[in-house]
């Protein structure tokens, strides 16, 4: 085995997406699709679901400009997959929504609160959403959020169009 | 006897390894191989796999705690987590031997088999040998007769945060300081850090840190570290290279994120081992492995992997009975 390595990570400029192979099964249990495939077709930060399992989700959004601000009754957390996103943390003076209310909502306008402060992360980076903050995200250029949430009102569902069938 | 008392020989004169007694499976090792032996329909029935692949499936099932439901060390023997209870199996999940009433299994209190499977570990892994790296970095001393021992590598903690690494009273970031210093595969992974700007007050509030750098300091593949937890929803990287050296069953719905490179995972039936598909990620590629088959991965360069679990306990019974699909939406 030779000494050099070459890591391939992904990007909306350059990604390219595996393959199924089936013998006796359904492409459809697989729910296969990509990350950059989806936010390359998706809206700004538009929350669209890429896993889920019984209410917890894995979503996807297209970090493009500055987004709405966004808060949740539990934490979230965020993998940048490409791309530079700066978020900015405010800590909320009184809840978003009731605790039962599960998944991220948007707050209208500006929220009312402590500014927390901000983060600048590049690829690769994983950053806290923590309970009790709003957020929202801010990209000059295009990038890729994946987010580990629960399923909200703001999630969306596309299986059919994002996955191999 | 009680229930963390290991049965075992004294020491073989002639290769220096111990052999094992686990109910009613017997287990030794050689030079080369180790031999599971059992009885089933009237018959003493055995079993060999090469001591590297055996060890290396032992150290996964002893690092994970027996994981989520079967750990196939391959196509005759392994294991099923019940979850406080774990059977040994020898041919249950082999058509072959199961239709012929070949197979057995047993059930034995966790810590019983746990105490079993961590001596047979501590005495049949040579020093040099780690099971947990690529054979591209550890040495071939596993063959042979006994010689030294390796504690420091079979001895490794899962690294698992409460909340997300880094967090105070939380797990550790991975620095050369603390002994992990990058992987010769991932010597091209930037280690750059995100900034943090936090306001006065918020020092420990606002949280963040480079999980590619983090996984690039990983010292072991095909060992799940936990980097983010929202309730039963758990975020579980690995590092991946050569072969998963298990097969695993699903006893729920799990996902896979590729994170970087390549990985190819053959699909087969959980109960039977038939194959079903093989999946190709690349990077940013997402996939669900359902929960009623077993699977077993292969990575040419070492590749991040991250595997989404859900940690809800009742998850196994809910598909076990029918209640839940084994798939995880319908489209």
């Amino acid at each position: 085995m030779t000494a050099e390595f070459q890591t391939v990570f992904g990007s909306l400029q350059d990604y390219a997406k595996g393959e199924l192979e089936i013998i006796n099964d359904s492409p459809k249990n697989y729910a296969f699709s990509n990350v950059f495939d989806v936010a390359a077709r998706s809206a700004a930060y538009e929350k669209v679901v890429v896993a889920i399992n019984l209410g917890y989700v894995l979503e996807t959004l297209r970090a493009e400009g500055t987004s709405p601000w966004f808060a949740a009754s539990h934490d979230e957390f965020a993998i940048v997959m490409d791309g530079e996103v700066e978020v900015e943390l405010v800590k909320l003076d009184a809840p978003a929504g009731p605790p039962s209310k599960k998944g991220a909502i948007l707050l209208p306008g500006n929220p009312a609160g402590r500014r927390m402060g901000h983060v600048k992360c590049k690829r690769g980076h994983q950053v806290l959403l923590p309970q009790g903050a709003a957020y929202r995200f801010k990209a000059a250029r295009p990038g890729v959020i994946l987010l580990q949430t629960i399923e909200g009102e703001l999630s969306k569902q596309k299986w059919r169009e994002i996955c191999y069938t | 006897m009680s229930a963390l008392d290991v049965v075992a020989s004294p020491a073989s004169n002639e290769t220096g390894y111990r052999s094992f007694q686990l109910g009613s499976f017997s287990f030794s090792r050689d030079e080369y191989f180790v031999r599971v032996g059992w009885e089933a329909n009237g018959q003493q029935l055995s079993h060999k796999m090469s001591a590297d692949a055996f060890l290396r499936a032992v150290m996964r099932d002893v690092a994970w705690g027996f994981f989520y439901g079967w750990v196939n060390f391959d196509a005759m023997i392994g294991t099923r987590n019940l979850y406080g209870k774990v059977e040994f199996y020898a041919g249950t999940y082999n058509p072959a031997y199961k239709e012929r009433g070949l197979d057995h299994m047993e059930t034995f209190d966790s810590r019983q088999i746990m105490a079993t499977f961590k001596a047979m570990l501590d005495d049949w892994t040579n020093e040099g040998f780690d099971p947990f790296a690529a054979p591209d970095e550890t040495s071939k001393s596993w063959l042979g007769k006994k010689r030294g021992n390796n504690r420091g590598a079979i001895e490794r903690e899962r690294q698992a945060c409460k909340r997300m690494p880094g967090l105070p009273g939380d797990a550790e970031l991975r620095t050369d300081a603390n002994g992990y210093p990058v992987n010769r595969a991932f010597a091209d992974v930037s280690q750059e850090e995100p900034e943090i700007h936090a306001e006065p007050g918020f020092e420990n509030e606002l949280h963040a840190f480079s999980l590619f750098a983090y996984l690039s300091r990983s010292d072991v593949t095909w060992n799940p570290s936990v980097s983010s937890v929202l309730e039963r929803s758990l975020c579980c990287p690995t590092t991946e290279e050569y072969i998963l050296p298990i097969k695993h069953g699903n006893d729920r719905v799990e996902w896979f994120i590729q994170l970087s490179d390549e990985l190819e995972w053959q699909i087969e039936d959980k109960n039977t081992g038939a194959p079903r598909a093989k999946v190709i990620m690349k990077a940013g590629d997402v996939a669900a492995m359902p929960a009623d088959i077993r699977h077993q991965g292969f990575s040419k360069k070492r590749s991040m992997l991250l595997v989404w679990e859900n940690a809800t306990p009742e998850l196994p019974q809910l598909y076990e009975s029918g209640k839940l699909k084994p798939y995880p939406v319908e489209f």
